[in-house]
C-alpha cells in the first residue's frame, strides 16, 4: 500500500439519532505505534472507529478525518480500505457458505495459496482444519475473531482499527492476538486498539481518554492505566486534571 | 449433428466435463437415448416416447455403487420440450447416488418437465443431486416432480442446484414420506436474474418414529426475479425431528417470499423452522467493504457463499 499510515481526527463531531456521540475530537495516529482508544462504555470508541472507516449512520458530521495528509471526508468503505485503512469489528460477520480460504483472500494483497496459510497460521489456527471451513455459525466467536484478524494481516494494512479485540477470547487465543498486534507494528501499520481492557491497554505505547465523545486525556499507557486502576474515569479534561493531580 | 458429436456438445457444456470412462452414465438428448454405460448392480431400461424418454432405474439388493451415476438430460436447439419419467427404486440395503446434469445452454423456449417417483427401500441410501446448466437468456420452463417414499432405517437426499446462467421459470414439487428412523434431506440453491421465476414448493412428511428430516432452500434473487418458497414438514410420529431453512437474498427490484408450514401431529415430534429474506447483509458487506472489496464484489461473494 501507498503512504505511511499517518491518521489525524480533527475536532470531529458527528451525531446519530438527534444524540451527539463525538463533540470535536482531535487524535493524532502515528505510523509503527500501537494506540489504545480507551474509556468506558458509551464513550463514543466504536463510534470513533466506525467514522474512520466510513460506515454509514450518522447524522452530522463536522471536523475532518485526514489520512497521510488527504482528507477522507466523502471517501466509501472500500475506497478508504484501499487507502490502507480496515477494521475488525468487535463480533466479527458470520457468513453462510463463505470459506474462510475466500474470505482471507478477498482482501489479500497477495492472493496466492501460501497467503491463506501463512495468515491462519500467524493466528494460530491450523489452515488444514481451518482452510476449507465457512465463516458460519459453527466457528466460535473466537475463532471467527482470529480469522478475521488473519484476513486483515494479509491484507497488509497500514491503520488497522481493532475493536475490542479481547471480546469472547480465552487466554490462548487473547496471546496470538497479541503477537499478530506485534506484526502488525513490526510492518510498520498504525494499530489502534479500542478497548476498556486494562490487559488490552497494556500492548499499546500510547493512549487516549474517550468519555462522552470527549477526549480528556492522552498519554503514556502508564498514565492512562492509573485512571483504570483508581477506577476513577473522568469526563471532561478539567475533571482529569484534578484526578491526575490527586494521583501525583 | 451426429449423436457422438451430441453427446461431446453436451457434456462439454457442463462445468464438470464428461466423467471418466468407468463412470456409470446414461446420455439424454430431447427423447432419445444416446449413450448408456451400466455397472453390475444398475439397472437402467430407457424407453423413448414422443416427448422424451421413461427411464427405469433400479440398484439391487444390498449393492452399494461405490462412483455416482451420471445422467445427462439436455437439449442442444433453441426449441422444444422434453419430458423424463423417471422410476428409481433404491432395493433393500443397496447405496448410490445419482448425478443428474440437466444442460440447455441454448434454450430460447425449452420445456423441461421431470416426473419421479422413487422408492427407498428399507436400509437403503440414496442421494439425487440434480444441476441445471442454463444460457445466458432463461428460456427454460423447468417442472420437477419427484414423489418419494422412504423406508425403515434408510437416507435419501436431494439436491437442487441452478447457480450458472439464467433459469428462466421453475417450479421445483417434490414431496417425500419418510419411515422409521430414517433420514430425509432436501437443498435447493438457486439464482434467478432478469425477469426469472422461481418456485420451490417441498413437502416432507415424518411418518416413521425417529424419522428426522431436513428442507433448505437458498435463493438469490438479483434485477426483477421473483422467488416464492413453500415448505412443508409434518412430523406424524413419536421423535420424529425436523427443520425447515429458507434463506434468501434479495437486489435490485427483485421480490421473494417464503412460507414455512411446520405440522406436528404427535406430542413427542419436534420441528423448527427458520427463514429470512432481505437484501445482503450491512455487517457483512461493510466487514468485507473495509477488505476493499466493492459494494457489488461484496455482494456476489457472499450471495456465492450462500448459494455454495
Amino acid at each position: 500500500m501507498d503512504g505511511l499510515g499517518d491518521l489525524e481526527i480533527r475536532d470531529l463531531a458527528l451525531s446519530a439519532g438527534g444524540k451527539p456521540i463525538l463533540r470535536g475530537v482531535s487524535a493524532r495516529f502515528q505510523p509503527g505505534r500501537v494506540h489504545a482508544l480507551v474509556g468506558p462504555n458509551g464513550a463514543g470508541k466504536s463510534t470513533l472507529a466506525s467514522a474512520i472507516m466510513g460506515l454509514a449512520g450518522y447524522e452530522r458530521w463536522e471536523g475532518d478525518i485526514v489520512l497521510d495528509g488527504a482528507s477522507l471526508r466523502g471517501v466509501p468503505v472500500d475506497e478508504r480500505a484501499r487507502r490502507g485503512i480496515t477494521l475488525a469489528w468487535q463480533e466479527p460477520a458470520r457468513y453462510e457458505g463463505l470459506l474462510v480460504r475466500d474470505f482471507i483472500l478477498a482482501g489479500a494483497r497477495v492472493k496466492l495459496p501460501g497467503t491463506v496459510r501463512e495468515a491462519l497460521e500467524r493466528v494460530g489456527l491450523d489452515p488444514a482444519q481451518y482452510a476449507r471451513r465457512a465463516v458460519d455459525k459453527t466457528l466460535s466467536g473466537g475463532e471467527r475473531k482470529r480469522i478475521e484478524l488473519a484476513s486483515i494481516l494479509a491484507m497488509e494494512p497500514r491503520v488497522v482499527l481493532l475493536d475490542e479485540p479481547d471480546s469472547g477470547i480465552d487466554v490462548e487465543a487473547l496471546n496470538r492476538i497479541f503477537e499478530a498486534i506485534r506484526t502488525l507494528k513490526e510492518l510498520g501499520a498504525t494499530v489502534v486498539l479500542i478497548t476498556h481492557s486494562l490487559t488490552v491497554l497494556r500492548q499499546a505505547e500510547h493512549a487516549f481518554l474517550l468519555c462522552d465523545g470527549r477526549i480528556v486525556d492522552q498519554g503514556s499507557v502508564d498514565a492512562i492505566a492509573a485512571y483504570f486502576e483508581r477506577s476513577c474515569i473522568p469526563c471532561d479534561v478539567r475533571d482529569a486534571r484534578e484526578v491526575a493531580g490527586a494521583a501525583t | 449433428m451426429s449423436d457422438s458429436a451430441t453427446v461431446q456438445a453436451l457434456w462439454q457444456s457442463i462445468p464438470s466435463g464428461e466423467p471418466g470412462p468407468e463412470a456409470a452414465k446414461v446420455v439424454i438428448h430431447g427423447n432419445r437415448v444416446l449413450g448408456t454405460h451400466l455397472v453390475p448392480g444398475l439397472e437402467v431400461e430407457a424407453e423413448e416416447q414422443a416427448d422424451g424418454i421413461m427411464a427405469v432405474v433400479r440398484v439391487r439388493d444390498g449393492v452399494h455403487l461405490a462412483s455416482p451415476v451420471h445422467m445427462c438430460f439436455g437439449m442442444l436447439p433453441e426449441r422444444g420440450a422434453q419430458r423424463i419419467a423417471l422410476r428409481v427404486t433404491m432395493e433393500p440395503g443397496s447405496a448410490a447416488s445419482l448425478m443428474a446434469h440437466c444442460t440447455f445452454p441454448n434454450a430460447v423456449d425449452v420445456t423441461h418437465t421431470m416426473d419421479a417417483e422413487i422408492v427407498v427401500s428399507d436400509g437403503a441410501s440414496y442421494s439425487y443431486f440434480e444441476r441445471h446448466v442454463h444460457g445466458p437468456d432463461g428460456g427454460v420452463l423447468v417442472l420437477p416432480k419427484a414423489r418419494v417414499r422412504v423406508g425403515c432405517d434408510a437416507r435419501f437426499k436431494t439436491e437442487f442446484e441452478l447457480v450458472k446462467g439464467r433459469v428462466g421459470r421453475i417450479d421445483i414439487d417434490y414431496e417425500t414420506t419418510v419411515g422409521a428412523r430414517s433420514v430425509l434431506e432436501m437443498v435447493a440453491r438457486i439464482s434467478g436474474r432478469g425477469d426469472d421465476v422461481i418456485r420451490i414448493d417441498e413437502k416432507g412428511r415424518l411418518e416413521g418414529e425417529y424419522a428426522r428430516g431436513v428442507l433448505t432452500s437458498h435463493i438469490a434473487v438479483r434485477d426483477r426475479a421473483r422467488a416464492e418458497v413453500h415448505n412443508t414438514i409434518v412430523a406424524t410420529a413419536a421423535y420424529a425431528r425436523g427443520h425447515v431453512d429458507c434463506k434468501e437474498i434479495v437486489k435490485d427490484e427483485a421480490t421473494a417470499s417464503a412460507v414455512p408450514v411446520v405440522e406436528v401431529l404427535h406430542p413427542k415430534a419436534h420441528v423448527t423452522h427458520e427463514a429470512s429474506i432481505g437484501s445482503v447483509d450491512t455487517k457483512q458487506l461493510e466487514t468485507l467493504m473495509s477488505r476493499g472489496l466493492s459494494e457489488d464484489e461484496a455482494a456476489e461473494l457472499i450471495i456465492q457463499g450462500l448459494l455454495s
